[in-house]
Protein backbone atom coordinates (compact mmCIF):
# COMPACT_ATOMS: atom_id res chain seq x y z
CA UNK A 1 0.00 0.00 0.00
CA UNK A 2 0.99 3.21 -0.73
CA UNK A 3 1.22 5.95 2.18
CA UNK A 4 -0.10 8.77 -0.26
CA UNK A 5 -3.05 8.41 -2.14
CA UNK A 6 -5.07 9.62 -4.92
CA UNK A 7 -7.58 12.52 -3.59
CA UNK A 8 -10.66 13.40 -5.56
CA UNK A 9 -12.40 16.82 -4.81
CA UNK A 10 -15.67 17.05 -6.20
CA UNK A 11 -18.22 13.90 -5.63
CA UNK A 12 -20.23 14.26 -8.92
CA UNK A 13 -20.48 12.45 -11.97
CA UNK A 14 -16.45 12.99 -13.10
CA UNK A 15 -15.43 12.31 -9.52
CA UNK A 16 -17.40 9.39 -8.70
CA UNK A 17 -16.23 7.69 -12.16
CA UNK A 18 -12.78 8.38 -11.47
CA UNK A 19 -12.70 7.00 -7.82
CA UNK A 20 -14.22 3.50 -9.65
CA UNK A 21 -11.84 4.05 -12.43
CA UNK A 22 -8.72 4.09 -10.60
CA UNK A 23 -9.64 0.86 -8.21
CA UNK A 24 -10.65 -1.00 -11.11
CA UNK A 25 -6.99 -0.30 -13.20
CA UNK A 26 -5.38 -1.63 -10.57
CA UNK A 27 -4.57 1.43 -8.12
CA UNK A 28 -4.34 -0.71 -4.80
CA UNK A 29 -3.23 2.51 -2.66
CA UNK A 30 -6.00 4.95 -0.98
CA UNK A 31 -8.91 6.49 -2.47
CA UNK A 32 -10.64 9.56 -0.70
CA UNK A 33 -13.18 11.70 -2.32
CA UNK A 34 -14.55 14.58 -1.26
CA UNK A 35 -17.27 16.54 -2.33
CA UNK A 36 -19.31 19.47 -0.36
CA UNK A 37 -22.80 17.88 -0.54
CA UNK A 38 -23.19 15.23 1.96
CA UNK A 39 -25.25 12.82 -0.05
CA UNK A 40 -23.31 9.75 -2.12
CA UNK A 41 -22.14 10.93 -5.92
CA UNK A 42 -25.56 10.78 -7.98
CA UNK A 43 -26.62 11.51 -11.44
CA UNK A 44 -27.72 14.84 -11.65
CA UNK A 45 -29.14 14.78 -15.94
CA UNK A 46 -32.87 13.51 -14.02
CA UNK A 47 -33.54 16.53 -11.90
CA UNK A 48 -34.54 18.69 -14.49
CA UNK A 49 -36.34 15.57 -15.35
CA UNK A 50 -37.71 12.87 -14.05
CA UNK A 51 -37.52 14.44 -10.65
CA UNK A 52 -39.75 17.51 -11.31
CA UNK A 53 -42.86 16.06 -13.14
CA UNK A 54 -43.03 13.40 -9.99
CA UNK A 55 -45.86 13.91 -7.28
CA UNK A 56 -43.58 12.77 -4.56
CA UNK A 57 -39.63 12.96 -3.80
CA UNK A 58 -37.74 10.73 -5.94
CA UNK A 59 -34.52 9.49 -4.43
CA UNK A 60 -31.41 10.21 -6.32
CA UNK A 61 -30.13 7.88 -8.54
CA UNK A 62 -27.30 6.97 -6.99
CA UNK A 63 -23.61 6.18 -8.85
CA UNK A 64 -21.99 4.58 -6.17
CA UNK A 65 -23.49 4.40 -2.43
CA UNK A 66 -21.68 3.63 0.56
CA UNK A 67 -21.55 0.42 0.72
CA UNK A 68 -20.02 0.42 -3.22
CA UNK A 69 -17.17 2.59 -2.04
CA UNK A 70 -16.28 0.83 1.15
CA UNK A 71 -15.94 -2.30 -1.07
CA UNK A 72 -14.04 -0.63 -3.54
CA UNK A 73 -11.64 0.78 -0.61
CA UNK A 74 -12.89 4.10 -1.58
CA UNK A 75 -13.14 6.54 1.17
CA UNK A 76 -15.49 9.72 1.08
CA UNK A 77 -15.55 12.24 2.44
CA UNK A 78 -18.87 14.14 2.36
CA UNK A 79 -20.42 17.70 3.32
CA UNK A 80 -17.38 19.31 3.45
CA UNK A 81 -15.24 21.63 1.00
CA UNK A 82 -11.80 21.76 0.00
CA UNK A 83 -10.52 24.64 0.63
CA UNK A 84 -6.85 24.80 0.42
CA UNK A 85 -4.24 22.76 -1.73
CA UNK A 86 -0.45 23.06 -0.65
CA UNK A 87 1.39 21.80 -3.90
CA UNK A 88 4.73 21.86 -2.48
CA UNK A 89 3.57 19.43 0.18
CA UNK A 90 1.00 17.68 -1.92
CA UNK A 91 -1.78 18.54 0.65
CA UNK A 92 -5.43 19.29 0.20
CA UNK A 93 -6.35 20.92 3.25
CA UNK A 94 -10.94 20.48 4.32
CA UNK A 95 -12.61 23.36 5.60
CA UNK A 96 -12.97 20.95 8.84
CA UNK A 97 -9.20 21.53 8.83
CA UNK A 98 -8.25 17.82 8.47
CA UNK A 99 -5.33 17.61 5.86
CA UNK A 100 -5.13 14.88 3.02
CA UNK A 101 -1.50 13.67 1.71
CA UNK A 102 -1.84 12.97 -2.11
CA UNK A 103 0.16 12.02 -4.78
CA UNK A 104 -1.86 12.40 -7.63
CA UNK A 105 -4.90 15.08 -7.33
CA UNK A 106 -8.16 15.42 -9.52
CA UNK A 107 -9.99 18.27 -9.58
CA UNK A 108 -13.59 17.19 -10.40
CA UNK A 109 -15.10 20.32 -9.01
CA UNK A 110 -17.74 20.74 -11.72
CA UNK A 111 -20.07 24.24 -12.25
CA UNK A 112 -22.36 26.52 -10.65
CA UNK A 113 -25.53 27.97 -12.07
CA UNK A 114 -24.82 31.47 -13.68
CA UNK A 115 -26.98 34.15 -11.34
CA UNK A 116 -28.89 36.60 -13.49
CA UNK A 117 -28.00 39.96 -13.18
CA UNK A 118 -31.38 41.90 -12.55
CA UNK A 119 -32.59 44.49 -10.64
CA UNK A 120 -35.50 44.66 -8.34
CA UNK A 121 -36.26 43.35 -4.68
CA UNK A 122 -37.69 40.01 -6.08
CA UNK A 123 -33.83 39.24 -8.00
CA UNK A 124 -33.36 37.24 -4.84
CA UNK A 125 -36.26 34.88 -5.00
CA UNK A 126 -34.77 33.55 -8.32
CA UNK A 127 -34.20 29.47 -8.59
CA UNK A 128 -31.73 27.90 -10.18
CA UNK A 129 -30.67 24.07 -10.67
CA UNK A 130 -27.93 21.72 -10.16
CA UNK A 131 -28.49 19.96 -6.97
CA UNK A 132 -30.73 17.68 -5.88
CA UNK A 133 -32.23 20.09 -3.09
CA UNK A 134 -32.83 22.47 -5.72
CA UNK A 135 -34.73 20.26 -7.61
CA UNK A 136 -36.66 19.52 -4.38
CA UNK A 137 -37.86 23.07 -3.91
CA UNK A 138 -38.33 23.49 -7.16
CA UNK A 139 -40.96 20.64 -7.25
CA UNK A 140 -42.47 22.03 -4.14
CA UNK A 141 -43.47 25.04 -6.41
CA UNK A 142 -44.21 23.88 -9.40
CA UNK A 143 -47.90 23.52 -8.76
CA UNK A 144 -51.04 22.75 -11.02
CA UNK A 145 -51.62 26.11 -12.51
CA UNK A 146 -49.03 27.95 -10.78
CA UNK A 147 -47.23 30.87 -13.00
CA UNK A 148 -44.04 29.34 -14.17
CA UNK A 149 -41.57 32.27 -15.57
CA UNK A 150 -38.51 30.20 -16.98
CA UNK A 151 -35.74 32.35 -18.18
CA UNK A 152 -33.17 30.42 -20.54
CA UNK A 153 -33.96 28.38 -23.84
CA UNK A 154 -31.42 26.14 -22.81
CA UNK A 155 -31.48 22.72 -21.95
CA UNK A 156 -31.68 23.41 -18.35
CA UNK A 157 -34.70 26.12 -19.28
CA UNK A 158 -36.14 23.91 -21.90
CA UNK A 159 -36.55 20.55 -19.97
CA UNK A 160 -37.85 22.50 -16.69
CA UNK A 161 -40.48 24.04 -18.86
CA UNK A 162 -41.11 20.60 -20.27
CA UNK A 163 -41.27 19.51 -17.07
CA UNK A 164 -43.50 22.10 -15.15
CA UNK A 165 -46.23 22.01 -18.22
CA UNK A 166 -46.39 18.04 -17.45
CA UNK A 167 -47.49 19.30 -13.59
CA UNK A 168 -49.92 21.92 -15.10
CA UNK A 169 -48.02 24.88 -14.72
CA UNK A 170 -49.04 28.27 -16.41
CA UNK A 171 -45.29 28.32 -18.33
CA UNK A 172 -43.32 31.39 -19.90
CA UNK A 173 -40.39 30.70 -21.46
CA UNK A 174 -38.05 33.81 -21.79
CA UNK A 175 -34.90 33.65 -24.10
CA UNK A 176 -32.97 37.05 -25.06
CA UNK A 177 -31.89 35.87 -27.95
CA UNK A 178 -33.95 35.84 -31.23
CA UNK A 179 -33.84 31.54 -31.30
CA UNK A 180 -33.90 29.28 -28.69
CA UNK A 181 -30.33 26.92 -27.76
CA UNK A 182 -28.20 28.69 -29.49
CA UNK A 183 -25.11 26.70 -28.33
CA UNK A 184 -24.34 24.13 -30.63
CA UNK A 185 -27.81 22.95 -32.17
CA UNK A 186 -28.68 23.58 -35.63
CA UNK A 187 -31.41 26.70 -36.25
CA UNK A 188 -33.55 23.99 -37.46
CA UNK A 189 -33.82 21.58 -34.41
CA UNK A 190 -34.58 24.88 -32.07
CA UNK A 191 -37.93 25.77 -34.77
CA UNK A 192 -38.96 22.35 -33.58
CA UNK A 193 -38.32 22.56 -30.20
CA UNK A 194 -39.81 25.89 -29.90
CA UNK A 195 -42.95 24.24 -31.47
CA UNK A 196 -42.69 21.65 -29.36
CA UNK A 197 -42.75 23.62 -26.39
CA UNK A 198 -45.90 25.95 -27.70
CA UNK A 199 -47.97 22.82 -28.76
CA UNK A 200 -47.46 21.54 -24.98
CA UNK A 201 -48.93 25.25 -24.08
CA UNK A 202 -45.75 27.04 -23.15
CA UNK A 203 -45.90 30.83 -23.80
CA UNK A 204 -41.91 31.26 -25.61
CA UNK A 205 -41.14 34.95 -25.83
CA UNK A 206 -37.66 35.30 -27.55
CA UNK A 207 -35.49 38.37 -27.56
CA UNK A 208 -36.98 38.62 -24.25
CA UNK A 209 -34.08 40.08 -21.63
CA UNK A 210 -35.63 40.34 -17.90
CA UNK A 211 -34.85 43.67 -16.56
CA UNK A 212 -35.87 43.92 -13.20
CA UNK A 213 -37.61 41.40 -10.70
CA UNK A 214 -39.83 42.83 -7.97
CA UNK A 215 -41.98 41.01 -5.00
CA UNK A 216 -45.47 41.53 -5.37
CA UNK A 217 -47.12 40.34 -2.55
CA UNK A 218 -46.25 36.38 -2.59
CA UNK A 219 -45.48 36.46 -6.46
CA UNK A 220 -42.72 38.01 -8.24
CA UNK A 221 -43.33 40.95 -11.16
CA UNK A 222 -40.94 40.14 -13.77
CA UNK A 223 -40.66 43.19 -16.11
CA UNK A 224 -38.94 42.79 -19.41
CA UNK A 225 -36.69 45.05 -21.08
CA UNK A 226 -39.64 46.38 -23.60
CA UNK A 227 -41.57 46.97 -20.53
CA UNK A 228 -43.87 44.22 -20.36
CA UNK A 229 -44.39 42.79 -17.41
CA UNK A 230 -45.40 39.08 -16.09
CA UNK A 231 -46.31 37.63 -12.95
CA UNK A 232 -45.14 34.44 -11.28
CA UNK A 233 -45.55 32.30 -8.63
CA UNK A 234 -42.14 30.70 -9.36
CA UNK A 235 -39.02 31.70 -11.52
CA UNK A 236 -36.12 29.83 -12.46
CA UNK A 237 -33.29 31.09 -14.41
CA UNK A 238 -31.22 28.90 -16.48
CA UNK A 239 -28.94 30.49 -18.11
CA UNK A 240 -25.72 28.60 -18.50
CA UNK A 241 -23.10 27.27 -15.94
CA UNK A 242 -19.62 29.10 -14.72
CA UNK A 243 -16.67 26.70 -13.79
CA UNK A 244 -15.63 26.39 -10.08
CA UNK A 245 -12.20 27.12 -10.23
CA UNK A 246 -11.45 29.10 -6.98
CA UNK A 247 -9.89 26.33 -5.44
CA UNK A 248 -6.96 25.80 -8.60
CA UNK A 249 -7.09 29.31 -9.09
CA UNK A 250 -6.08 29.78 -5.25
CA UNK A 251 -2.78 27.41 -5.51
CA UNK A 252 -1.55 29.66 -9.09
CA UNK A 253 -3.10 26.59 -11.16
CA UNK A 254 -3.21 27.70 -14.82
CA UNK A 255 -6.41 28.47 -15.63
CA UNK A 256 -8.59 29.28 -19.32
CA UNK A 257 -12.35 28.92 -19.32
CA UNK A 258 -12.01 26.54 -16.77
CA UNK A 259 -8.91 24.96 -15.03
CA UNK A 260 -6.41 24.69 -18.00
CA UNK A 261 -5.62 21.14 -18.98
CA UNK A 262 -3.88 19.31 -21.28
CA UNK A 263 -5.10 16.68 -23.94
CA UNK A 264 -4.36 13.93 -21.25
CA UNK A 265 -6.29 16.17 -18.59
CA UNK A 266 -3.55 17.09 -16.71
CA UNK A 267 -2.90 20.86 -15.19
CA UNK A 268 0.08 22.76 -15.39
CA UNK A 269 1.17 21.24 -11.91
CA UNK A 270 1.75 17.05 -13.49
CA UNK A 271 0.43 16.14 -10.37
CA UNK A 272 -2.85 17.80 -10.20
CA UNK A 273 -5.60 16.88 -13.07
CA UNK A 274 -8.93 18.41 -13.95
CA UNK A 275 -12.42 16.29 -15.30
CA UNK A 276 -15.65 17.34 -16.19
CA UNK A 277 -17.51 20.34 -16.22
CA UNK A 278 -14.97 22.60 -14.63
CA UNK A 279 -11.67 21.29 -17.07
CA UNK A 280 -11.04 23.45 -20.21
CA UNK A 281 -8.83 20.58 -22.47
CA UNK A 282 -8.11 21.32 -26.08
CA UNK A 283 -10.01 18.58 -28.54
CA UNK A 284 -7.68 16.43 -31.24
CA UNK A 285 -10.59 15.69 -33.36
CA UNK A 286 -10.63 19.31 -33.67
CA UNK A 287 -7.57 20.69 -34.56
CA UNK A 288 -6.62 20.79 -30.49
CA UNK A 289 -9.00 23.44 -30.21
CA UNK A 290 -9.36 24.32 -26.46
CA UNK A 291 -12.94 23.62 -25.41
CA UNK A 292 -14.93 23.11 -21.72
CA UNK A 293 -18.22 20.60 -21.55
CA UNK A 294 -21.09 20.88 -19.52
CA UNK A 295 -22.46 17.53 -20.16
CA UNK A 296 -23.13 13.87 -18.22
CA UNK A 297 -21.22 11.81 -20.70
CA UNK A 298 -18.24 14.10 -20.77
CA UNK A 299 -18.10 14.12 -17.07
CA UNK A 300 -18.38 10.06 -16.85
CA UNK A 301 -15.50 9.61 -19.84
CA UNK A 302 -13.23 12.36 -18.50
CA UNK A 303 -13.39 11.25 -15.09
CA UNK A 304 -12.71 7.45 -16.28
CA UNK A 305 -9.78 9.42 -18.54
CA UNK A 306 -8.43 11.08 -15.96
CA UNK A 307 -7.76 8.21 -13.60
CA UNK A 308 -6.16 6.56 -16.20
CA UNK A 309 -3.88 9.40 -16.68
CA UNK A 310 -3.59 9.97 -13.00
CA UNK A 311 -1.92 6.44 -13.19
CA UNK A 312 0.47 7.11 -15.94
CA UNK A 313 -1.70 6.70 -19.30
CA UNK A 314 -0.31 9.23 -22.11
CA UNK A 315 -3.66 8.77 -24.06
CA UNK A 316 -5.21 11.86 -25.24
CA UNK A 317 -9.12 12.83 -24.14
CA UNK A 318 -10.37 12.43 -27.63
CA UNK A 319 -13.93 11.30 -27.10
CA UNK A 320 -16.35 12.81 -29.83
CA UNK A 321 -18.64 15.77 -27.67
CA UNK A 322 -21.97 14.57 -26.78
CA UNK A 323 -25.44 16.23 -25.61
CA UNK A 324 -28.69 14.93 -25.18
CA UNK A 325 -32.10 16.99 -23.78
CA UNK A 326 -34.84 15.10 -23.65
CA UNK A 327 -38.48 17.02 -23.66
CA UNK A 328 -42.03 15.79 -23.42
CA UNK A 329 -42.05 12.32 -25.89
CA UNK A 330 -39.03 13.71 -27.38
CA UNK A 331 -35.16 13.34 -27.42
CA UNK A 332 -32.58 15.96 -29.08
CA UNK A 333 -29.16 14.55 -29.38
CA UNK A 334 -25.87 16.42 -30.65
CA UNK A 335 -22.76 14.58 -31.15
CA UNK A 336 -19.97 16.46 -32.30
CA UNK A 337 -19.02 20.36 -32.65
CA UNK A 338 -21.05 21.48 -35.31
CA UNK A 339 -19.50 24.92 -37.73
CA UNK A 340 -21.89 27.46 -38.30
CA UNK A 341 -19.79 27.40 -41.89
CA UNK A 342 -20.83 23.34 -42.72
CA UNK A 343 -23.51 21.82 -44.80
CA UNK A 344 -26.40 20.72 -42.72
CA UNK A 345 -28.16 17.44 -44.62
CA UNK A 346 -31.08 16.09 -43.46
CA UNK A 347 -32.37 12.72 -43.07
CA UNK A 348 -35.76 12.65 -42.73
CA UNK A 349 -36.83 9.08 -40.94
CA UNK A 350 -40.63 9.64 -40.88
CA UNK A 351 -41.80 8.55 -37.28
CA UNK A 352 -38.79 7.87 -36.08
CA UNK A 353 -37.54 11.31 -36.27
CA UNK A 354 -34.97 13.32 -37.97
CA UNK A 355 -31.23 13.41 -38.34
CA UNK A 356 -29.00 16.22 -39.67
CA UNK A 357 -25.47 15.40 -40.58
CA UNK A 358 -23.04 18.66 -40.60
CA UNK A 359 -20.28 18.21 -43.47
CA UNK A 360 -17.41 19.96 -43.00
CA UNK A 361 -15.37 22.25 -46.15
CA UNK A 362 -13.58 18.85 -46.49
CA UNK A 363 -16.52 16.81 -47.09
CA UNK A 364 -16.11 15.08 -43.61
CA UNK A 365 -18.88 14.63 -40.53
CA UNK A 366 -17.81 17.29 -38.36
CA UNK A 367 -21.10 16.83 -36.14
CA UNK A 368 -24.75 14.87 -36.28
CA UNK A 369 -27.68 15.90 -34.28
CA UNK A 370 -30.97 14.45 -34.86
CA UNK A 371 -34.64 14.80 -32.76
CA UNK A 372 -37.14 12.44 -32.74
CA UNK A 373 -39.78 9.82 -30.27
CA UNK A 374 -36.96 8.90 -27.20
CA UNK A 375 -36.90 5.25 -28.10
CA UNK A 376 -37.11 5.14 -31.93
CA UNK A 377 -34.46 8.08 -32.50
CA UNK A 378 -31.74 6.08 -30.32
CA UNK A 379 -30.29 3.46 -32.91
CA UNK A 380 -30.12 5.70 -36.28
CA UNK A 381 -28.90 8.83 -34.10
CA UNK A 382 -26.18 6.16 -32.84
CA UNK A 383 -24.93 4.82 -36.03
CA UNK A 384 -24.89 8.81 -37.19
CA UNK A 385 -22.56 9.10 -34.17
CA UNK A 386 -20.22 6.64 -34.82
CA UNK A 387 -19.99 8.01 -38.45
CA UNK A 388 -19.23 11.29 -37.33
CA UNK A 389 -16.72 9.62 -34.94
CA UNK A 390 -14.89 8.05 -37.67
CA UNK A 391 -15.19 11.98 -39.40
CA UNK A 392 -16.26 9.72 -42.30
CA UNK A 393 -17.17 11.35 -45.90
CA UNK A 394 -20.13 9.57 -46.78
CA UNK A 395 -21.96 11.57 -50.45
CA UNK A 396 -24.14 14.30 -48.97
CA UNK A 397 -27.38 12.78 -51.83
CA UNK A 398 -27.24 9.40 -50.12
CA UNK A 399 -26.85 10.45 -46.31
CA UNK A 400 -29.93 12.31 -47.44
CA UNK A 401 -31.86 9.13 -48.43
CA UNK A 402 -33.08 6.74 -45.72
CA UNK A 403 -33.39 3.76 -47.69
CA UNK A 404 -29.56 3.36 -47.70
CA UNK A 405 -29.06 1.76 -44.57
CA UNK A 406 -25.98 4.24 -42.32
CA UNK A 407 -24.53 0.99 -42.03
CA UNK A 408 -23.27 0.55 -45.20
CA UNK A 409 -20.28 3.64 -44.25
CA UNK A 410 -19.46 2.25 -40.46
CA UNK A 411 -18.09 -0.80 -42.10
CA UNK A 412 -15.83 0.94 -44.42
CA UNK B 1 -42.32 -22.64 -10.62
CA UNK B 2 -42.81 -24.90 -13.45
CA UNK B 3 -40.38 -25.59 -15.88
CA UNK B 4 -39.50 -23.52 -18.85
CA UNK B 5 -41.10 -23.77 -22.16
CA UNK B 6 -40.11 -22.80 -25.63
CA UNK B 7 -41.61 -20.15 -26.86
CA UNK B 8 -41.59 -18.79 -30.92
CA UNK B 9 -39.97 -15.60 -31.28
CA UNK B 10 -39.70 -15.16 -34.81
CA UNK B 11 -37.91 -16.54 -38.34
CA UNK B 12 -33.90 -16.37 -38.08
CA UNK B 13 -34.18 -14.26 -41.30
CA UNK B 14 -36.22 -11.66 -39.48
CA UNK B 15 -33.13 -10.54 -37.27
CA UNK B 16 -30.42 -8.79 -39.29
CA UNK B 17 -27.08 -9.74 -38.78
CA UNK B 18 -25.36 -7.68 -36.13
CA UNK B 19 -28.98 -6.51 -34.72
CA UNK B 20 -31.68 -7.30 -32.53
CA UNK B 21 -35.33 -7.28 -32.30
CA UNK B 22 -37.73 -6.71 -29.33
CA UNK B 23 -39.87 -9.57 -28.14
CA UNK B 24 -42.92 -9.53 -25.54
CA UNK B 25 -44.21 -12.67 -23.88
CA UNK B 26 -47.37 -12.20 -21.47
CA UNK B 27 -45.84 -9.09 -19.16
CA UNK B 28 -42.62 -10.08 -19.96
CA UNK B 29 -40.04 -8.34 -22.59
CA UNK B 30 -36.68 -9.79 -23.88
CA UNK B 31 -34.28 -8.35 -26.38
CA UNK B 32 -33.43 -11.75 -29.07
CA UNK B 33 -30.03 -10.58 -30.53
CA UNK B 34 -28.29 -11.72 -33.98
CA UNK B 35 -24.38 -11.15 -33.72
CA UNK B 36 -21.89 -10.25 -36.07
CA UNK B 37 -20.59 -14.29 -36.34
CA UNK B 38 -24.52 -15.37 -36.86
CA UNK B 39 -25.22 -16.27 -33.75
CA UNK B 40 -28.79 -15.48 -31.67
CA UNK B 41 -29.10 -15.13 -28.01
CA UNK B 42 -31.58 -13.41 -25.88
CA UNK B 43 -31.58 -11.10 -22.75
CA UNK B 44 -34.05 -9.21 -20.37
CA UNK B 45 -35.28 -6.46 -22.68
CA UNK B 46 -34.78 -3.82 -20.51
CA UNK B 47 -31.26 -2.44 -19.65
CA UNK B 48 -30.31 -2.98 -15.70
CA UNK B 49 -29.10 1.42 -15.67
CA UNK B 50 -32.88 2.85 -16.48
CA UNK B 51 -35.76 1.61 -18.04
CA UNK B 52 -34.80 1.81 -22.06
CA UNK B 53 -35.66 -1.10 -24.10
CA UNK B 54 -32.20 -2.82 -25.71
CA UNK B 55 -34.07 -3.67 -28.54
CA UNK B 56 -33.33 0.04 -29.46
CA UNK B 57 -29.32 -0.27 -29.08
CA UNK B 58 -26.77 -0.96 -31.12
CA UNK B 59 -25.17 -4.41 -31.72
CA UNK B 60 -21.75 -4.22 -32.23
CA UNK B 61 -19.83 -7.89 -32.87
CA UNK B 62 -21.20 -9.67 -29.91
CA UNK B 63 -21.95 -6.46 -27.59
CA UNK B 64 -25.35 -4.68 -27.07
CA UNK B 65 -25.24 -0.36 -26.61
CA UNK B 66 -28.29 0.58 -24.54
CA UNK B 67 -29.74 3.69 -26.40
CA UNK B 68 -29.92 6.05 -23.47
CA UNK B 69 -26.44 5.79 -22.08
CA UNK B 70 -24.73 3.85 -24.05
CA UNK B 71 -23.72 1.13 -21.08
CA UNK B 72 -22.56 -1.90 -22.89
CA UNK B 73 -23.11 -5.93 -22.23
CA UNK B 74 -21.28 -8.81 -23.65
CA UNK B 75 -24.39 -10.33 -25.64
CA UNK B 76 -23.42 -13.92 -24.52
CA UNK B 77 -23.03 -13.57 -21.19
CA UNK B 78 -24.89 -10.47 -20.51
CA UNK B 79 -22.29 -9.35 -18.41
CA UNK B 80 -21.75 -5.13 -17.67
CA UNK B 81 -18.91 -4.19 -19.90
CA UNK B 82 -18.99 -0.51 -20.05
CA UNK B 83 -20.76 2.79 -17.47
CA UNK B 84 -23.19 3.54 -16.34
CA UNK B 85 -24.33 -0.36 -16.06
CA UNK B 86 -22.89 -2.24 -13.31
CA UNK B 87 -25.62 -5.12 -13.29
CA UNK B 88 -25.63 -7.74 -15.67
CA UNK B 89 -28.60 -8.76 -18.24
CA UNK B 90 -30.64 -12.18 -17.47
CA UNK B 91 -30.09 -14.38 -19.99
CA UNK B 92 -31.84 -17.08 -21.60
CA UNK B 93 -31.23 -20.14 -24.11
CA UNK B 94 -32.05 -19.68 -27.86
CA UNK B 95 -32.51 -22.14 -30.14
CA UNK B 96 -33.25 -22.60 -33.99
CA UNK B 97 -35.62 -25.05 -35.36
CA UNK B 98 -36.65 -25.19 -39.11
CA UNK B 99 -35.13 -21.92 -39.61
CA UNK B 100 -37.28 -20.18 -36.91
CA UNK B 101 -35.65 -18.78 -33.36
CA UNK B 102 -36.93 -19.97 -30.06
CA UNK B 103 -36.06 -18.77 -26.20
CA UNK B 104 -36.43 -21.00 -23.46
CA UNK B 105 -38.78 -18.97 -20.81
CA UNK B 106 -38.98 -19.68 -17.27
CA UNK B 107 -42.92 -19.84 -16.86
Amino acid sequence: MNAQGMVIVGAGEAGARAALTLRSLGWTGAITLVGDESRPPYERPPLSKRHLVAEEELPPSVIADDRTLRDSGIERIGGEAAVRIDRENHLVELAGGRKLPYERLLLATGARPRQLSAEGTGAGELLYLRRFEDAERLRGRLRPRARAVIIGGGFIGLETAASAAARGCAVTLLEAAPRLLTRGVPQAIAERVERLHRQAGVEVRLGAAVAAIDRAGDALAIRLADGTELAADVALAGIGAVPETALAASCGLELDNGVKADARLATSDPDIYAAGDCCSFPHPLYGGRRIRLEAWRNAKDQGAHAAAAMLGSDEPYAVLPWFWSDQYDQTLLVAGLAEPSDTVVLRDLGEAGRLYFHLGADGRLSAVSGMGPSEAIAKPFRQAELLAEKRAAPPAEQLADPRIKLKTWLSE
Amino acid sequence: MSDPIWVEVCDAEDIEEEDVVRFDYGDRTFAVYRTDKGDYYATDGYCTHEKFHLSNGLVMGSVIECPKHNGRFDIPTGAAKRAPVCVDLTTYPVKLDADKVYIRIPS
